[in-house]
């Protein structure tokens, strides 16, 4: 476990210190969402009726912006030849970067979407349901979009190819999110198949996708 | 079996069965139109827009197919290396693209007079779409990296994960059960359609699988064909510019 800790440490602090990434995605985050108003009209009621939809929508499209950058750092001045060398299996080094870009990325993405609520004229009944269905769905995100980093590797305007790669895969953690978070503010009850399916689907990504974000490691550095 | 993954004779056996499957799709096909549009009626409910339904269903099916094939092929690219599995994947993608736009196409166009809109978002008409986008996803990264079976490796990838996604097609039915009708033609205790939609449904549900595996070896034939024209392009390029091999090298 020794290794996959430090990895993880050594990616959290490289995108601290860094800086750029994390500040990147948040202030996407923040612009996409005040100029959606500008767009739809400044009509409080309409904008509290989407709002859930939207922030979960800008969430996906900022995590997406970040995650082409996942192996890419490490690609280009080798270290991911070196890792590769390491003792850790290159799916513990995927679920490792990937966990990192949860951590540093997804989830300060999540935590700023209430401030953002605020924005919209979100229920206040629905800040902790959007903030736990982004945490329990923003994982499967990470790991997917690592699968999508890792195939995309290498290749001119790889960008834009990963979100074509990678946002359908993401549409059922939006469709359960968003369908998690309306029925709670329709009643107490019914919430918990959609809360249930998006926990699944995030487990399952977490446990699965670092098999094919390897393999495709694996392509890349033969 | 292996002897089928040998390019050579891949192409002397597909070059005497294609003409005859080209054949028998196309007889299929004419018998199959003259059934649903001239010999049968339109539907009581449903008039003459039930005719939609004979070439949407079909296109809808082999949709569905397409995938399975490149899911398919992408084991056998992954799994086994087999050297004609890569060519069938790559084949199979603009195919299965075809006939998923074809099946959302004529869907909305069946929309429009039955439902009163060409789109709604639905679960299937959503899952088609999302469908139609990992073609689109699979085709783009075939046509970014260069190397072929680098390209075909990172397709199989692609594939395999998006193949996650067609259990979730074929019951997104069951699970949202929303305004597309549910599934009429296979389920328990038989159909629910009646014979004279069932036969002209069916011949063109052969007919299009004809057509799908004519067109499929069609383009397996023509990459296998441009995967040759690229080696002698490059071996002549090599002979061209090679630096002449000194007498002596080539007399010892």
């Amino acid at each position: 476990m020794t290794p996959f800790l430090t990895l993880l440490r050594r990616d959290i602090a490289l995108a601290l210190r860094e800086g750029g990434a994390i500040g990147t995605a948040l202030g996407f985050y923040l612009i996409v969402v005040a100029i959606l108003p500008l767009g739809l009209g400044p009509d409080l009621n309409l904008l509290s009726g989407i709002a859930p939809g939207v922030l979960w929508v800008a969430l996906l499209l900022s995590a997406l912006l970040s995650a082409d950058r996942i192996f890419h750092a490490d690609h280009e001045d080798g270290t991911l030849e070196a890792l590769a060398l390491g003792p850790l299996p290159l799916e513990l080094i995927a679920a490792a970067k990937a966990t990192a870009h949860w951590l540093t990325t997804a989830l300060p993405l999540a935590l700023m979407a209430p401030l953002l609520g605020l924005m919209l004229n979100l229920d206040i009944a629905a800040y902790l349901p959007l903030v736990g269905t982004m945490l329990v769905g923003t994982p499967a995100i990470s790991f997917i979009g690592s699968i999508g980093a890792a195939l995309t590797l290498g290749i001119r305007r790889g960008g834009l190819l990963l979100s074509l790669l990678v946002l359908p895969l993401f549409i059922p953690v939006l469709i359960f999110g968003v369908s998690t978070i309306s029925a709670i503010l329709v009643g107490p009850g019914g919430y918990m198949s959609p809360l249930l399916i998006l926990m699944a689907f995030s487990v399952a990504s977490i446990v699965l996708s670092p098999f094919a974000t390897a393999a495709a490691l694996r392509l890349q550095l033969s | 079996m292996y002897q089928f993954a040998n390019p050579t004779f891949f192409m002397k056996l597909s070059g005497i069965v294609l003409p005859w499957l080209w054949a028998l799709a196309g007889i299929v096909a004419a018998i199959g139109l003259y059934m649903g549009f001239l010999a049968s009626p339109g539907d009581y409910q449903q008039g003459e827009t039930v005719r939609i339904m004979y070439i949407h269903v079909p296109a809808a099916w082999l949709a569905m197919m397409g995938y399975t094939m490149i899911f398919l092929s992408s084991l056998g690219t992954l799994i086994f290396r087999h050297p004609l599995a890569d060519v069938s994947a790559k084949a199979a993608a603009p195919i299965g693209a075809a006939f998923t736009l074809q099946a959302l196409v004529t869907g909305a166009i069946w929309g429009k007079p039955t439902w009163g809109t060409y789109w709604a978002w639905d679960a299937r008409l959503t899952s088609f779409l999302i469908l139609f986008f990992l073609y689109l996803g699979l085709i783009a990264l075939w046509n970014s990296i260069e190397e072929q079976s680098k390209a075909g490796r990172a397709a199989a990838i692609l594939a395999i994960v998006g193949s996650v996604n067609i259990p979730i097609i074929h019951y997104s039915v069951e699970w949202w059960n929303t305004l597309h009708q549910g599934a009429s033609v296979f389920k328990a205790g038989g159909p629910t359609i009646a014979a004279v939609f069932l036969w002209p449904l069916l011949l063109m549900a052969i007919a299009f699988t004809l057509l799908f595996f004519a067109l499929h070896l069609t383009a397996m034939r023509t990459e296998i064909l441009r995967r040759r024209v690229a080696g002698m392009r490059a071996r002549r390029a090599d002979e061209a510019y090679a630096p002449p091999i000194p007498a002596a090298s080539v007399a010892s």
